[in-house]
């Protein structure tokens, strides 16, 4: 047993690096939120992100005044950008929960020390998701209709329409990611509360602490309850962006009715969603000193996933073709020779093929692999090449109907841009306001990764 | 604690508290009091260790049954509630499927499965640890602030049919902790 802990401490590098003690994790963590002065950097990134959440405030106030005509939506492509950011945003958010639910099952421990804001991301990535589908249905006052409940109207959500679906699915991911979250924070919570000398900030702390006190007991219920959420996290995160594809490809629109929708999206949005990852925990890591948390294993191990995952999608781009050719079906053969070389729109999908299909080969090597640097250039790529895949599979599709007399041209108008602008706004306010308030890597977590954690000389005294 | 009350009544005792100073001796600390008899106990640490559950015989939880409970009626009801709008409440033909298309009922209630049995999860949790709870006798020992930081400590209730103030005392003390605090009421 000894020598094999010893063997695979050779093959797993340590998840945390420097000389630590219970006290030091503490201070190091929980003084960024309660001593350390807020760095101007913060200010600044705080300040644009809020200035872009005014330009999504603005949209919206106008899109609500107006109508969603202010959108370049057309016939036959009725949805654009509202739909392709959903997609995008939504599957951003699932890297958060695979980190946080299905490598804690697969006792991946250098989880830990970023499951934390991965979690927070989700959580934000999902609230800009929302937005879009909620106001896309035009009277976003009446979204409570899209809710089973008893009406003087005497009528029903038609359960079996996908859209349907996607309500059950996205509300279920936004409030079990919610309470999967605050479940993770409550140790955290009462740490700050025993630590924080300031008044409002014990206040506070302590109200969402709920009075934790680390009792032994308490701790037993609380693994097993992380355990099983982390459990049942797992298949919904799977669920809810095969839902999503579902919205494509239960439509007979050729481009989008593909049997491989569900997993070639559900690798998609954790390829996006460990971009995202990276590109907040370079800097973040670089400006708050967390690199004995956050180490460079952490990093590279994440380019891996990437790269494995974005092999996955690359699969899925070649089937998509593939099954073009192969359906024998002259709508389905036209749609890809229209998408790939034929139509106005080829040079998204070429582009979709540099940013997620070419970029990440450079993953393959070590040089690019362990450098902060292009690490974080690869995740900008790849956002970006996500962000056209949606592109290309709803406006290309759409774009070229059955009808010839009903083909259009797609453009975006300045609102489709100010409100994609401003949901990232709004997220990296989020965000900022997140690393100013909340422990960004979780405490008790990382203590349990001490030499110390563990008990020695454990004879098991057991009955 | 500078209450002048202690002068003419009698302290009132919740029980006594061994702080350690590390997971090995908080361990070895709880099997000793296990082994003395004592049950009312607990201990309270800054990160989950699974030794304790053996060492102060604490019971598997009953959680998972409300989890399990939690996504059985979330079934029941996200399939209940589907047969309700389009069997019996509504019944309409919708692509020439039948009423009951299972299928498609599928997705709704699989989602509300996973959502009734998450909060059974959490609040399930919250409720049987009985939070929130602002007070509590173990915030009154003024190194207690330390448990979610670094310091590990041990209690053993008044409650105990076996706890006698002076003996617990002493018997804590026994134990090599770095110190014994007495928790008031």
């Amino acid at each position: 047993m000894q020598e094999l802990k010893e063997v695979q401490s050779k093959l797993r590098p340590a998840m945390v690096e420097g000389e630590h003690s219970f006290g030091s994790v503490t201070e190091k963590i929980s003084d960024l939120t309660l001593k350390k002065k807020t760095p101007f950097g913060w200010f600044v990134g705080f300040g644009i992100s809020f200035m872009l959440a005014q330009l999504l405030i603005f949209t919206i106030i106008y899109l609500v005044y107006k109508g969603i005509g202010i959108w370049g939506n057309n016939q036959p492509i009725g949805w654009a950008f509202d739909i392709i950011n959903f997609v995008w945003w939504i599957g951003i958010g699932h890297a958060g929960t695979l980190i946080s639910a299905i490598l804690l099952l697969l006792n991946q421990k250098w989880r830990t020390s970023i499951n934390r804001f991965a979690e927070a991301m989700t959580l934000f990535a999902v609230a800009c998701a929302g937005l879009f589908p909620l106001l896309h249905t035009g009277r976003p006052w009446l979204a409570y209709w899209l809710f089973p409940y008893p009406n003087t109207m005497g009528m029903w959500p038609q359960f079996r329409s996908p859209l349907m679906w996607d309500v059950f699915a996205v509300s279920t991911y936004a409030t079990v990611s919610l309470l999967f979250w605050y479940v993770g924070l409550i140790p955290d919570l009462a740490t700050l509360r025993d630590r924080a000398k300031n008044k409002i900030y014990r206040f506070v702390y302590g109200l969402l602490a709920m009075g934790w006190r680390g009792s032994a007991r308490h701790w037993h219920r609380y693994e097993i309850a992380y355990l099983l959420l982390a459990g049942l996290s797992t298949p919904l995160v799977l669920s809810v962006h095969s839902i999503v594809s579902f919205d494509f490809s239960v439509a007979q629109l050729p481009g989008w009715h593909a049997t491989i929708f569900p997993p070639y999206f559900v690798a998609g949005a954790i390829f996006a969603g460990f971009a995202m990852v990276l590109i907040l925990c370079i800097p973040l890591r670089h400006w708050y000193k967390m690199q004995d948390f956050i180490t460079h294993t952490h990093l590279v191990y994440m380019g891996k996933v990437m790269l494995a995952t974005g092999l996955i999608v690359v699969y899925g781009y070649a089937m998509e073709a593939f099954f073009g050719w192969y359906s024998a079906s002259q709508y389905e053969f036209f749609m890809i020779k229209n998408r790939i070389w034929e139509g106005p729109y080829w040079w998204s999908y070429w582009l979709l093929i540099f940013c997620n299909g070419l970029s990440i080969q450079l993953l393959w090597f070590k040089r690019f692999r362990e450098s902060e640097f292009w690490l974080f250039v690869i995740s900008l790529v790849v956002s970006v090449g996500m962000w056209l895949e949606r592109f290309v599979i709803i406006v290309t599709s759409l774009h070229r109907d059955f009808l010839p007399s009903s083909w259009a041209m797609y453009s975006p108008s300045m609102f489709d841009w100010s409100m994609y602008l401003g949901t990232i706004g709004f997220f990296f306010t989020l965000i900022f306001l997140f690393v100013r308030f909340l422990p960004i890597i979780s405490i008790f977590e990382v203590r349990t990764l001490l030499p110390d954690a563990e008990v020695k000389g454990d004879h098991g005294n057991h009955h | 604690m500078d209450s002048r009350e202690g002068y003419f009544m009698e302290k009132k005792i919740y029980g006594v508290m061994a702080e350690c100073g590390s997971t090995t001796a908080l361990v070895e600390a709880a099997r000793k009091v296990r082994d003395a008899g004592y049950t009312k106990t607990d201990a309270f640490s800054p990160f989950p260790i699974h030794e304790i559950d053996e060492a102060l015989g604490i019971k598997r939880s009953i959680l998972p049954w409300i989890v399990f409970g939690g996504g059985v009626s979330g079934l029941l009801a996200g399939i209940g509630l589907q047969w309700f709008v389009h069997v019996f409440d509504y019944p309409i033909i919708v692509g020439g499927r039948p009423f009951f298309s299972l299928p498609a009922f599928i997705p709704a209630a699989y989602e509300l499965t996973i959502l009734l049995a998450a909060f059974g999860a959490v609040f399930g949790m919250i409720a049987l640890n009985q939070l929130p709870q602002p007070y509590h006798p173990v915030f009154n020992v003024p190194n207690f602030s330390l448990a979610t930081s670094e310091k590990f400590f041990l209690l053993i209730q008044s409650e105990d049919e076996k706890f006698s103030y002076e003996d617990t005392k002493r018997f804590m003390s026994g134990l090599n902790p770095q110190e014994v605090h007495d928790v008031e009421e």
